[in-house]
């Protein structure tokens, strides 16, 4: 019995990427000096929560067996349209991240209608829809760039500030704390909650999910206004991070997030994946990226290693599903 | 509004049929808000060069989605492929064998690629998106680390005559469009590959247990794809008279929506290369229209998403 249990945990797609994840860690540790510092920590998962935050999202609607291509754009929006309040009326991080997150939900639930209405594959709807949002924005904002916001917005969250090894202050700040809130958030409605639960029932298998009673519609409209929600609340964070708003500054981010979750192991045809395979690839990703920068790596050679452990990884994944399919014939 | 269509003879079938009816109703609109400028040669000719590189991206991806699958990387492969035949040729630009080298040499780049997206797809069993967007991202890699990240120009006007030249009044570049979607009709319609396509795209596991090499099959598909970039790569290069890494990317997402526009079904299975053709006049000629009437090109873009949509619609309520 324990070996088995044992086993199952070997074989899971988890373990393997944890293992690559791990050896990195010691690799770089051993190799560089200031991999693992808690400074460095912090600073990998603060650079790395927008892609976190919008992995969690397109996690949701890959399990329902959709796909969003069109996240980027509902947050260049979520977070104009935010950014624009704050500059003329003030408030606080709240109203920020509730804006946005409105938004967000708003554009993330046409997209819903128009996947579930139209019924054409959810990749061709919110290619479309992505020119939509993104071409309307920059008309009305004429591509303009905002800057100049309140000082509460700049200076951002500090909890727990400490000073690190390298001198520098480090406190768990607004991204990661995000971050944080979204993953805890994210895990407990897709294992706890019975939406959550219907939303894999949904991906695994439509037809027979909707014949024990399953509302299809609903379950759409809740996994592209998550996604939208999450954009929203992805692109304040990005904006406290780079201090400013332009435009187009997310844009060619889809690409990347989809291959952060897939890389965490989430089947492209829904049903099959965990936030924690999610969680996983992003940080395999961060590790990586930093871990390049730290060995000086020039940046040329950034795109071609990740390229290749995307391959690598899409590749075992598929071999491995297909060795279960033989055994189960 | 249907009754009225049948009775103007128009083609019955839906993606056609409402094509020539935006093709109509935007000609129509330029006669008479822009008429002189539009119909001018000169804006004639300009919309003429702007189709064929489109185009062959269309015609690129449409190939894939025939068959259920896409192609992320086409771009990628294109720019694979321009800079492969770039540093070649920029080695010693008068040599003419040189030149040759260097059109076998991307060729041979593109093709590689091409069978590897097929090995991935047909034999290893990765998803199609998934597999282009991998090796979209390893390309792209590659293609910074052969550029530097730098600019190649400076080519021979053996290759630039690609883009400039023209053969009884037609340019070189809708020729060779004109030529490669002939061609692409002969296999799609007249040949075996062409009838697996289509069952591919509608059943591959059937096709397999019909006795049909899907694999193989598959490899094809994605080679003559990528084969299809090679030619792209010639043009954009004689175009721009340069090759670097990221160019042409908003060609991407464009290319897919032309496609579907074009009536090709996005699960596979079915589409005509004329639909293709028809999609690529009526984007050309509404971006053309909309630009001569000063309309921000934002604004273009947003449209083509929304036409798509609404497009997609207006079959579906037919169907």
């Amino acid at each position: 019995m324990h070996n088995l249990l044992w086993n199952k945990i070997i074989k899971s797609h988890e373990f393997n990427l944890a293992a690559i994840i791990i050896i990195l860690f010691i690799g770089l540790t051993v190799t560089t000096e200031g991999f693992l510092t808690l400074g460095n920590i912090f600073d990998m998962s603060e650079s790395t929560a927008v892609l976190g935050i919008m992995a969690c999202g397109l996690f949701v609607v890959l399990i329902a067996g959709g796909i969003d291509i069109s996240f980027p754009a509902t947050a260049a929006i979520a977070q104009y349209v935010s950014a624009t309040y704050i500059l003329s009326l003030g408030g606080n991080f709240f109203i920020a991240f509730l804006i946005a997150a409105a938004v967000g939900i708003v554009l993330g639930l046409i997209n819903a209608v128009f996947v579930y209405k139209l019924k054409v594959p959810s990749i061709i709807i919110t290619i479309s829809t992505l020119n939509l949002y993104f071409g309307l924005l920059m008309y009305f904002s004429n591509g303009e760039w905002l800057y100049g916001f309140p000082d509460w917005f700049m200076n951002g969250v500090h909890l727990f500030p400490f000073i690190g090894t390298d001198g520098y202050d480090y406190s768990l700040s607004l991204p990661i704390i995000t971050f944080l809130v979204v993953i805890v958030t994210t895990s407990i409605f897709m294992t706890k909650v019975r939406l959550g639960r219907q939303i894999y029932a949904v991906g695994g298998n439509a037809d027979a999910a909707s014949r024990i009673g399953i509302n299809l519609f609903t379950i759409n409209l809740l996994v592209y206004g998550y996604m939208g929600a999450l954009a929203g609340i992805a692109s304040i964070v990005q904006m406290q991070i780079s201090q400013s708003v332009a435009p187009n500054s997310l844009m060619g981010f889809e690409l990347t997030v989809l291959a952060a979750v897939v890389l965490g192991g989430v089947s492209m045809t829904g049903g099959k994946g965990s936030l924690f395979g999610v969680i996983l690839g992003v940080a395999l990703l961060a590790v990586l990226k930093n871990g390049l920068t730290l060995l000086s790596i020039p940046s040329y050679w950034h795109t071609v290693l990740t390229g290749s452990i995307i391959v690598f990884s899409i590749s075992m994944t598929a071999l491995n599903n297909k060795k279960q399919r033989l055994r189960e014939a | 509004m249907n009754q009225l269509l049948d009775t103007l003879r128009l083609p019955k079938d839906a993606s056609a049929r409402y094509l020539l009816v935006l093709l109509f109703g935007s000609l129509a609109f330029m006669l008479v808000a822009n008429g002189e400028v539009f119909y001018s040669l000169s804006n004639l000719q300009s919309i003429a060069s702007q189709i064929p590189l489109l185009g062959i991206f269309a015609f690129a991806m449409a190939i894939c989605m025939l068959t259920g699958g896409i192609n992320l990387s086409i771009i990628a492969t294109t720019n694979a492929s321009a800079l492969v035949m770039a540093n070649i040729i920029v080695l010693a630009p008068e040599s003419s064998t040189v030149l040759l080298l260097a059109l076998v040499a991307g060729f041979v780049a593109a093709l590689i690629i091409g069978l590897f997206n097929g090995m991935l797809i047909a034999y290893i069993g990765v998803s199609p998106i998934l597999a282009t967007l991998g090796s979209m991202t390893l390309i792209n890699g590659f293609n910074i680390l052969l550029s530097g990240g730098s600019v190649i120009s400076g080519f021979p006007d053996g290759l630039l005559v690609l883009a400039s030249g023209a053969v009884i009044g037609i340019p070189i570049p809708l020729l060779l469009l004109l030529v490669i979607g002939f061609i692409l009709w002969l296999v799609l319609e007249h040949t075996v590959l062409g009838q697996t396509i289509f069952l591919l795209g509608s059943n591959e596991e059937a096709t397999f247990y019909s006795g049909v090499n899907t694999k193989k099959s598959l490899m094809y598909v994605y080679a003559i794809s990528s084969i299809l970039c090679w030619v792209a790569a010639l043009i954009m290069m004689a175009k721009f008279n340069s090759a670097k890494a990221g160019y042409g990317e908003s060609y991407l997402l464009t290319a897919i929506l032309a496609s579907v526009l074009g009536g090709i079904n996005p699960d596979g299975g079915f589409g005509r290369v004329i639909g293709i053709g028809l999609a690529l006049i009526v984007l050309q000629v509404l971006e053309s229209g909309m630009n001569l009437l000063g309309i921000s090109s934002y604004l273009t873009m947003a449209l083509w998403g929304g036409i798509i949509i609404l497009f997609i619609a207006l079959k579906r309520q037919k169907a």
